[in-house]
């Protein structure tokens, strides 16, 4: 085995902490590029993958090695080169592990970037300099915003084609960093790249002297990846009994589950839900080990002080702090599938560890999320890649909180109970950080005065 | 320059998980995932580093309960003895049941026919289907990783195979925060793979903290090898050597472990798990490329092979 760069130790190997993060951006704005670059630069793409891409390149006429083939992996992306799905992809720097979620910039995009940003710490949004903020980027930054992604990243790339000029760099970072902000992304970081040239992407450029931020790689080593803990309600999902019944443990009884956000204290007084029973967290155990506390995402078991009636689904919260129960949920969703969503479908809500029925009250409105985020009212359907609001009736009540407080005890799926396919993403609560701006243009059609 | 709403400060909270710790927590969150959805989950145990640390994974995430699942290994009749020994020792050790699928049984009563390659690794699809079939398993959880291949990029954590288990990459349903939909039709399976996220320097990390055994030939070892497309394989009587192909003694060690007949070793002196870390971390070479000839076929190898229920 040949080996041409230095090693990292041990200590920095496992040192590190993952980042997942989304990339978004239109068909011919460079996305493929900076995801190449970004694999390439930090020695990510190894030899025989890129010995491969050569091969089928030069088998196919073309005289430079296409990039595009290390990330497009079926057969059909190949043969129509276009990317079908959301791939997910790995990289590692000294001080960072990186998991990639590449959503393709096609027809499909709402639905796939929804999909990627759902598991997303950050999102980067690509633009053409010389396009500046299209409304392909307003909708990236509404996808980001609906997601609650925390972090931002702004490429604005091919500063190459404009003279790495200053001023076309800055007019569209105040530009898109207003609009951002006015949707509640709470942290947006604007940065003038080309990935063609590798301006900024891994090494600062020698083109943008004015520019004294990080480059793209520095900001994804660097940005927080874990939130505050203290802000966030305790929530724990149940999702397994641990009931082993040996002679070594006869007694025990667990509740197994990860911590969907917060942080659990042993002697902490809690409820279970929806029963509404209290009692007294007895024991931590993670993963074989006693701890007296844990925190969002461990996966861990509990072991309470009273014999309740525990089981799969429900959820265990501090009682201080425990969720309201409730059987009428309003929320934003995306819609997934082909297949239409109407007023009075019956269907499953997959809730943290928890499925249900539900049916389908209302469909109050559609979002146009390009530039002013219209309202359509009271759409006759929700079609793929729609997003929408959705009053639901389900039939046992559910612990879900506000996506806006937990991403994970505020999403759901919806799925259809005849053949299990996953229909639609939903988000408890109000869509976006902010009031949404735009005028509801069809409300006033209807006369309405208020 | 253009920081507008800035975070203040680089730094970590205390709260945050190491990326081995993170990756562990999101395996045993599947692994607990299967076993409250479904009837009969099973996990794919061939005695390699991925089985061993799936195994290794679902241990704790049902301790001190024992793992709900049995276990399945495709044997195809062309397995490293030290593998298949080392198999039955980590049955025995956690009380295991494993069920075995031989790819032998179906080439001696003709139902499959030898390759002229001599290779049986894309034989494996049909005792694998059929055995899952026929025990009724309707989870099945294999080690593939996202980072290994890039048909395999694209699979789901919990991957829906319709009655004739194959994989549909067009149709997949698609995933979104950790709520994975198991949800399947009687005949239908779900393939899950908790190590979607994980890589090959990851494996090996977490081995070493946690201090897991693996057969010794994942370590360097004098062995007899011969080259054969680039790659040292060992004599055996799956078909290697032919003529002009001829044996030497060299320090080798593997980097993937599967069918002798295309499972290449590679040149090591890497005899502990530290010096396989940093070996890895300096590699040029990705796992399967640098040891696997069956993915070499073509362009989409892995993929046809996938469509058809290979794992």
């Amino acid at each position: 085995m040949t080996s041409t760069t230095s090693p990292l130790t041990a200590e920095q190997l496992s040192a590190t902490t993952l980042l997942r993060f989304a990339t978004a951006g239109s068909v011919d704005d460079g996305k493929s590029t900076l995801v190449g670059r970004l694999l390439h630069d930090s020695k990510s793409v190894l030899t025989d993958q890129l010995e491969a891409v050569e091969r089928a390149s030069l088998g196919r006429g073309q005289e430079a090695p296409d990039l595009a083939l290390l990330t497009d992996g079926l057969r059909a992306e190949r043969e129509q080169g276009i990317t079908i799905d959301v791939a997910y992809r790995y990289f590692a720097t000294a001080r960072r592990r990186f998991i990639l979620a590449d959503t393709p910039g096609h027809v499909q995009y709402t639905r796939n970037m929804v999909t990627g940003a759902s598991t997303a710490e950050l999102a980067v949004v690509l633009v053409d300099a010389r396009n500046g903020v299209v409304e392909q980027t307003r909708r990236h930054a509404a996808v980001a915003a609906l997601l609650r992604v925390p972090h931002v990243v702004l490429a604005v790339n091919k500063m190459d084609l404009v003279d790495y000029a200053e001023p076309v760099f800055a007019a569209i970072a105040e530009e898109f960093t207003a609009y951002a902000a006015s949707l509640g992304v709470p942290d947006i970081t604007a940065i003038p790249i080309s990935a063609l040239a590798g301006d900024n992407v891994v090494e600062p450029s020698a083109n943008m002297d004015w520019y004294g931020g990080p480059t793209v790689l520095e900001h994804l080593e660097t940005v927080p990846v874990s939130h505050d803990l203290a802000g966030c309600p305790p929530r724990f999902p149940v999702q397994y009994v641990i009931r082993p019944q040996t002679a070594e443990h006869p007694d025990y009884r667990g509740y197994a589950g990860q911590i969907a956000s917060g942080l659990l204290r042993v002697g902490e007084p809690v409820t279970v839900l929806p029963s509404g029973r209290t009692t007294t967290i007895s024991g931590i155990d993670l993963l074989g080990q006693s701890v007296d506390t844990a925190w969002a995402p461990q996966s861990v078991t509990v072991l309470l002080a009273d014999d309740l009636d525990v089981s799969r689904g429900d959820l265990i919260a501090p009682t201080a702090t425990a969720p309201a129960v409730t059987q009428d949920v309003t929320a934003t969703v995306c819609h997934l599938h082909e297949r239409p969503l109407r007023v009075g479908e019956r269907v499953l809500l997959k809730h943290a560890t928890r499925t249900v029925k539900a049916i389908v009250k209302a469909l109050p409105y559609r979002i146009d999320l390009s530039a002013g985020l219209a309202h359509e009212n009271a759409p006759a359907a929700l079609e793929v890649n729609d997003i929408g609001a959705v009053v639901l009736r389900t039939a046992e009540p559910l612990p879900m909180d506000a996506y806006a407080d937990s991403r994970l005890t505020g999403s759901f799926l919806l799925i259809d109970p005849a053949d299990g396919t996953t229909l639609t993403a939903g988000m408890a609560g109000e869509a976006f950080a902010e009031k949404i701006p735009a005028a509801d243009a069809a409300a006033d059609d209807e006369g309405w005065d208020f | 320059m253009t920081r507008t709403v800035a975070h203040s400060g680089t730094t970590d909270s205390p709260y945050a998980l190491s990326h081995l710790d993170a990756l562990e927590s999101e395996a045993v969150h599947i692994f607990r995932e299967v076993a409250g959805e479904f009837e009969r989950p099973v996990i794919l145990f061939s005695g390699g580093k991925d089985s061993i640390l799936m195994l290794h994974l679902a241990l704790k995430a049902f301790a001190p309960a024992a793992v709900p699942f049995s276990l399945l290994h495709v044997d195809t009749g062309h397995n490293f003895p030290e593998v298949l020994e080392f198999r039955d020792r980590t049955v025995a050790e956690h009380s295991l049941r494993l069920h075995v699928a031989h790819v032998q049984d179906y080439i001696d009563d003709g139902r499959l026919r030898e390759r002229p390659d001599g290779t049986r690794n894309p034989l494996q699809t049909v005792p694998l289907t059929d055995a899952i079939q026929q025990l009724r398993f309707d989870a099945v959880f294999g080690g593939g990783r996202r980072d290994e291949e890039k048909a395999r990029a694209k699979e789901r954590v919990f991957s829906l195979r319709d009655e004739f288990s194959q994989w549909d990459p067009r149709r997949q349903r698609p995933e979104l925060w950790q709520l994975y939909n198991g949800r399947h039709a009687p005949g239908e399976h779900v393939r899950v793979f908790p190590l979607s996220n994980w890589t090959e320097l990851d494996v090996w990390q977490y081995i070493a903290r946690e201090r897991i055994a693996l057969p010794d030939i994942y370590f360097a070892h004098e062995r007899e090898v011969f080259s054969r497309s680039g790659m040292w394989l060992t004599p055996g009587e799956w078909g290697g050597p032919k003529d002009g192909e001829p044996v030497e003694t060299r320090t080798v060690r593997y980097r993937t472990v599967g069918d002798m007949s295309c499972t290449g070793a590679v040149d090591s002196d890497a005899t502990t798990l530290e010096a396989v870390i940093t070996e890895i971390a300096a590699s040029r070479l990705t796992e399967r490329g640098a040891t696997r000839a069956d993915d070499k076929l073509s362009e989409a190898a892995m993929e046809d092979r996938k469509r058809e229920g290979y794992f």
